[in-house]
């Protein structure tokens, strides 16, 4: 194979080393990974404790939403019921979608992946433990705020996908839409935490020789999972900084009469929505192309058919939004278009499950509990997508839209594509997880009541909706045929739940977590996450030479407790992981890593709070809490790029690897370059925003400032990413007083973005635009005031560039923090100038 | 929730037959078509799935070796779907296309308003414009046999316009106008429903559509052109008062009675006319109508009328008397 970096691939043949490991290397490796005890145990940040509890709180959220599921089907088992009143049920319904999707779904498949990724790579930890955890701790303490807004009746009442103008604060003038604008807002910074964690720790931390040829379907399938999410949930923070805007400032993104229009929050939500169904859907398919080889005991047939496949799903699902909308009134050209890609949207989904079956009759599948789970998940999702493949059509979906067939396809699709998959994961990982496996009795006690509670409830549905009942009614009226049907359903809810019960009662019985001495391969599973491990992962880091390596040298498992692989021990004396090439994973570096610390945990918790307080307009309070986050973020930044000891150690059998990787190779730089794409996708949704608010009411548009503020705005922006890239290269020179140019150099790009961006404020004002009076108004001003924030966050960044020059922690050796910094100065001046252009040039100079 | 509303047997809103199966006319009877062709299909490829999944799971192992390969994966996981996925595009696209045709000149048109939480109804004149247009609400009659152009809008949130047996459902989308065509073939009561959730009693938002022969349609339409007719009895004529003392009519317009002018709820001036009340929910007579004034709240709970609670049961009579002589 052709070296990617110049990495001797001759050198793999070192391992497994022969001889004694040295006295009190296993000591000193346990030493430095071992997690804080008592009160500390909050600060930390292993994957072993964060994928636990990250998993556990998505547990709950689902039992939580579950509970609601069951109020509502109580309140529908008979006609006319008084159990809950309307207030109320349309606060349920909307609770339960939005927990199930935001709280439950999403972050179960990132808890999944905080948990094994590490251990499926053969990586130590993710590559930024922190920041997994500050994912955590915000998701979970938000989250339990917005939940508990149910008890107060200020829940969110909209339904989950909140459409205006009934969520506008005409029609909801109470605080409960913002707790779901702002609640929502940081559960998607915690889930874009998530991603670029997964994407870099999949791309740079896999165990050297884990080619992508050789990279395990569970990888992939996080992989993939991780790169949409960072597409999509772009498109949802713009829309709900749109409606947070539209609520706070009035101004009329989606309000008719002034130049919005309601559909603009459809386009911007369902091109989240969409690929947010296989979002949810690609990492538990992962798992079942992961389990199934293992129950049905043979490698699974086509392994590259299923990766492209789900690199198609993921490709596709980006054309299906629309179809949501099919009976707005849409063009009929539209609906041909967007009506082929949700016909197509389903052929992967086909390969999938037919490679599936093809492994399970090449093998011998094993009816235990995980087995049980995944033949009952793929019968489910195949019956879902068959509901679904109806609804691509657009006649059909005339029909059936928003009627409770359409609630029988989405649970049919999510319980079989997703739930499922999860509880045949809990029953197969658990082993790993902890000192137990849970009982095999009790699970299929569980499979039976969910599998059965399931059909009960959801295969009645198809007909409710094709009787005649729309979705999020809070009740119907006796003598229309509809009892029966409904009092079914809800019995099956009742028994679906009497499962899920039975899996909490067998996890509390017989789940006790381990960070070692875990049950091991009970399965017989041939993934590097059943190797011997502890808190530090694998003793030693394998070289990878098969999909999968525990088959094929059943010699691997002694050989990496035995440490005769990859960092055996601690090379530089502190918590490391090997960073790897994207491509061929071969040796770059040795990264350190962070250690617990309380930054992250209060700096999650302040933004949660944060975020919180905003919702009753506290702005006091949010603004000490925001400044408290802040701080905590930037104490959390302080310790990054530390001088080490050594430039390069022995990462093992004599190979020398560099302690530091500079510019593009760091994982420090990858992760900025993903934040950037994140903010890239929000800067293009606007644009997109800003050209569908013109085509439907071109006649309110006003022309914009004159010319030569365009060129002084403009130039502003070129100056500033011109400084930035001249203070990257001045930061490097070894010479006296080049740490002190190149600071002042970032406080003049600093201040020549800032006059840019105030120079484009004022002159739109002067030229007479109102964000207030028009579609213009209200998108030429959210430009502004993302680059507002941008400019905040700029000034930060400047002000700990400055502070780290006065405390003298510059060194041209180490620039990573100077490098990500310029990145962004550079993007966000970049997409301002974009907008600017756009703005001042479309519509009138260009057409 | 306080007294439930009671039943409505007369009106074919929805249960068995299901409404949306069971077409009255030319546009919704290509959709149960498909609606049996997609059901047909999804059901042989669910037996496949299910067989090869038998045979995956329990099978001879010379028939197991057959399927447990790539081959499977080719033919039933792509090969297969492309030839039925493309002849349902086809297929569905065609149907779009034909059910999203341009209204025929001189076609009936009516614009119904969705509004939280009811729908207001007008019967445009021939220009399309609502001078002289007669007002209604809640019910749409329309002549049997020809096709009537429905101008669909809102006037606060976005409502779906639905009648299960005549055709398609449309939104209603502030800002803008959706055509919808329905015919109805056979004279008789249509139930609909608004499926867009619009917030509070969204579940209670039904409508019906009246199909009448073309002649009694035409005296009808003549009818309801007219100004409201006067009490005929000293109940109803106490009724009017009671109306106008509670100040009714800064919310209803009765065309012919003074005062009552108000555009914020339903046309009531042939109210008595109508097959139901509440936005059908209740079957029109004096004694739901009487229930409904009482306790509005109670039977649609957070709809915009208020409870008259302060009303004598007297009262109560009287004014329902009055409406229902309002035909």
């Amino acid at each position: 194979m052709k070296s990617e970096t110049g990495f001797d691939h001759k050198l793999y043949e070192r391992f497994p080393t022969e001889g004694e490991r040295p006295e009190g290397e296993l000591e000193a490796l346990e030493k430095v990974w071992c997690g804080p005890k008592g009160w500390g145990w909050f600060t930390a940040i292993n994957n072993n404790y964060v994928g636990i509890l990250f998993i556990g709180a998505a547990f709950l959220f689902f039992t939580l939403a579950g509970i609601l599921a069951l109020v509502m089907r109580t309140q529908l088992a008979v006609p006319d019921a008084g159990f809950v009143g309307v207030d109320t049920y349309n606060q349920l319904f909307t609770m339960h979608g939005t927990i199930m999707m935001f709280l439950f779904a999403v972050p179960m498949v990132e808890a999944l992946a905080v948990l094994l990724l590490p251990q499926v790579l053969g990586a130590r930890d993710l590559p930024f433990p922190r920041l997994g955890a500050y994912a955590l701790w915000a998701y979970l303490v938000g989250g339990l705020i917005f939940f508990c807004s149910i008890f107060f009746s200020l829940a969110p009442d909209g339904g989950w996908f909140m459409y205006p103008p009934l969520t506008s604060k005409t029609y909801s003038p109470g605080i409960n839409a913002d707790f779901w604008l702002l609640g929502i807002g940081f559960i998607e910074i915690s889930a874009i935490a998530g991603a670029i964690e997964i994407i870099v720790g999949v791309m740079r931390t896999r165990a050297p020789g884990m080619t992508l040829a050789k990279m395990p379907i569970f990888a992939w399938a996080m992989l993939i999972f991780a790169v949409m999410i960072i597409i999509a949930f772009p498109s949802v923070i713009l829309a709900t900084t749109l409606m947070e805007l539209e609520r706070l400032f009035d101004w009329p993104f989606f309000d008719a009469a002034r130049g919005g229009d309601p559909l603009l929050w459809q386009h911007l939500f369902w091109f989240f929505g969409h690929p947010e169904v296989y979002i949810i859907f690609l990492p538990a398919a992962g798992a079942m192309s992961t389990m199934i080889p293992v129950i049905a005991r043979h490698r699974l047939v086509g392994h590259p058919l299923v990766v492209m496949a789900m690199l198609a799903t993921g490709f596709i699902s980006f054309g299906v939004w629309s179809h949501h909308m099919f009976t707005t009134g849409m063009p009929t050209m539209s609906v041909g278009f967007f009506s082929a890609a949700s016909m197509a949207v389903s052929l992967p989904a086909g390969v999938q499950v037919f490679a599936w079956i093809a492994t399970m009759a090449a093998g011998k599948m094993r009816f235990n509990v995980p087995g049980l789970f995944i033949l009952g998940g793929l019968l489910i999702f195949v019956m879902g997508g068959l509901t679904g493949v109806m609804v691509a059509m657009a006649p059909f979906d005339w029909v059936v839209h928003d009627t409770y067939f359409i609630v029988a396809h989405l649970h049919y699709v999510l319980i079989g594509g997703m739930v499922f998959p999860v509880f045949a994961a809990i029953y197969y990982w658990t082993p790993f997880a902890g000192r137990r496996r849970l009982s095999e009795r009790t699970g299929k006690i569980a499979f039976w009541l969910m599998f059965t509670g399931m059909h009960v409830t959801f295969l009645p549905m198809h007909l409710t909706g094709l009787m005649g009942m729309p979705r999020r009614v809070f009740t119907y009226l006796p003598d229309r045929g509809l009892d029966l049907v409904n009092l079914i359903s809800t019995v099956g809810a009742f028994l679906f739940a009497l499962g899920v019960l039975a899996v909490i009662i067998d996890l509390v019985r017989n789940f006790r977590p381990a960070t070692e001495g875990n049950a091991g391969n009970v399965f017989d599973s041939p993934g590097l996450e059943w190797l011997p491990s502890g808190l530090y992962s694998t003793r030693s880091i394998p070289v990878v030479k098969s999909l999968y390596p525990l088959w094929d040298n059943p010699e691997l498992m002694r050989e990496v407790k035995e440490g005769r692989y990859f960092l055996p021990g601690t090379a530089t004396g502190e918590r490391e992981t090997l960073i790897t090439s994207p491509l061929n994973a071969e040796p770059q570096y040795v990264a350190r890593m962070p250690t617990p610390s309380p930054w992250h945990f209060w700096g999650a918790i302040f933004t949660a709070v944060f975020f919180m307080l905003l919702v009753p307009s506290a702005y006091g309070p949010a603004a000490v809490a925001g400044v408290i986050a802040v701080v905590c973020l930037m104490g959390w930044a302080w310790k990054l790029d530390e001088p080490m000891s050594a430039e390069t150690v022995d990462v093992g059998a004599g190979i020398r690897l560099p302690t530091y990787g500079v510019g593009s190779t760091s994982h420090g730089w990858w992760a900025m370059t993903i934040l950037l794409f994140v903010a890239g996708v929000v800067a293009a949704m606007s644009m997109f925003s800003y050209v569908f608010l013109w085509s439907r009411r071109p006649d309110t548009w006003i022309d914009p400032p004159a010319m030569w503020s365009l060129i002084v705005v403009v130039g502003g922006y070129v100056l500033s990413i011109a400084l930035m890239l001249g203070a990257r290269k001045v930061v490097r020179l070894d010479r006296p007083r080049m740490a002190m140019i190149a600071t002042g150099m970032v406080v003049l790009a600093w201040a020549a973005m800032a006059a840019a961006w105030r120079i484009d404020w004022v002159t739109w004002s002067g030229a007479g635009l109102d964000p207030t009076r028009s579609g213009q108004g209200a998108t030429v001003f959210s430009f502004i005031g993302w680059q507002g924030f941008y400019v905040i966050v700029c000034a930060l960044m400047t002000l700990y560039v400055v502070m780290r020059w006065l405390r003298g922690r510059v060194s041209p050796a180490r620039p990573t923090s100077y490098d990500v910094i310029t990145l962004f100065f550079v993007f966000v001046a970049a997409q301002a100038g974009l907008a600017a252009l756009l703005t001042r040039l479309f519509p009138g100079v260009v057409l | 929730m306080t007294s439930p509303p009671i039943s409505m047997s007369t009106e074919a809103f929805a249960g068995w037959p299901p409404p949306a199966l069971t077409s009255a006319g030319p546009f919704a009877a290509p959709l149960v078509t498909l609606s049996w062709g997609v059901f047909a299909m999804a059901a042989v490829v669910l037996l496949i799935v299910i067989a090869a999944l038998v045979l995956a799971l329990f099978g001879r192992e010379d028939l197991k070796a057959k399927i447990g390969n790539q081959r499977l994966i080719w033919y039933a996981g792509l090969a297969f779907p492309v030839v039925v996925l493309s002849a349902l595009l086809i297929w569905g696209l065609s149907l779009t296309s034909a059910l999203t045709g341009e209204p025929e000149p001189g076609e009936m048109r009516v614009r119904v308003t969705g509004e939280m939480w009811w729908w207001r109804v007008a019967y445009l004149n021939p220009e399309g414009g609502e001078a002289g247009a007669v007002q209604s609400a809640n019910e749409v009659r329309i002549p049997v046999g020809e096709p009537v152009t429905f101008e669909l809008e809102s006037a606060d949130v976005i409502h779906s316009f639905w009648v299960p047996r005549l055709g398609p459902k449309l939104d209603m989308i502030p800002g803008r106008t959706n055509i919808l065509r329905l015919q109805a073939d056979e004279a008789g009561t249509y139930g609909g429903q608004c499926a867009e959730y619009c917030g509070g009693p969204h579940a209670l938002m039904g409508l019906v559509v009246v199909a009448m022969p073309r002649d009694e349609f035409d005296a009808w339409m003549a009818e309801q052109g007219e100004a409201a007719a006067a009490p005929t009895d000293a109940l109803a004529a106490q009724g009017l008062e009671v109306f106008q003392d509670n100040g009714c009519g800064a919310c209803h317009v009765v065309r012919g009675a003074p005062g009552a002018s108000g555009l914020a709820g339903p046309d009531l001036t042939h109210v008595g006319s109508r097959r139901t009340i509440g936005a059908g929910i209740l079957p029109n007579n004096r004694g739901t109508l009487a229930g409904w004034i009482a306790d509005s709240q109670g039977i649609k709970p957070g709809n915009r009328m208020p409870s008259y609670t302060t009303l004598s049961g007297d009262e109560l009579q009287a004014v329902a008397a009055y409406l229902d002589g309002l035909e």
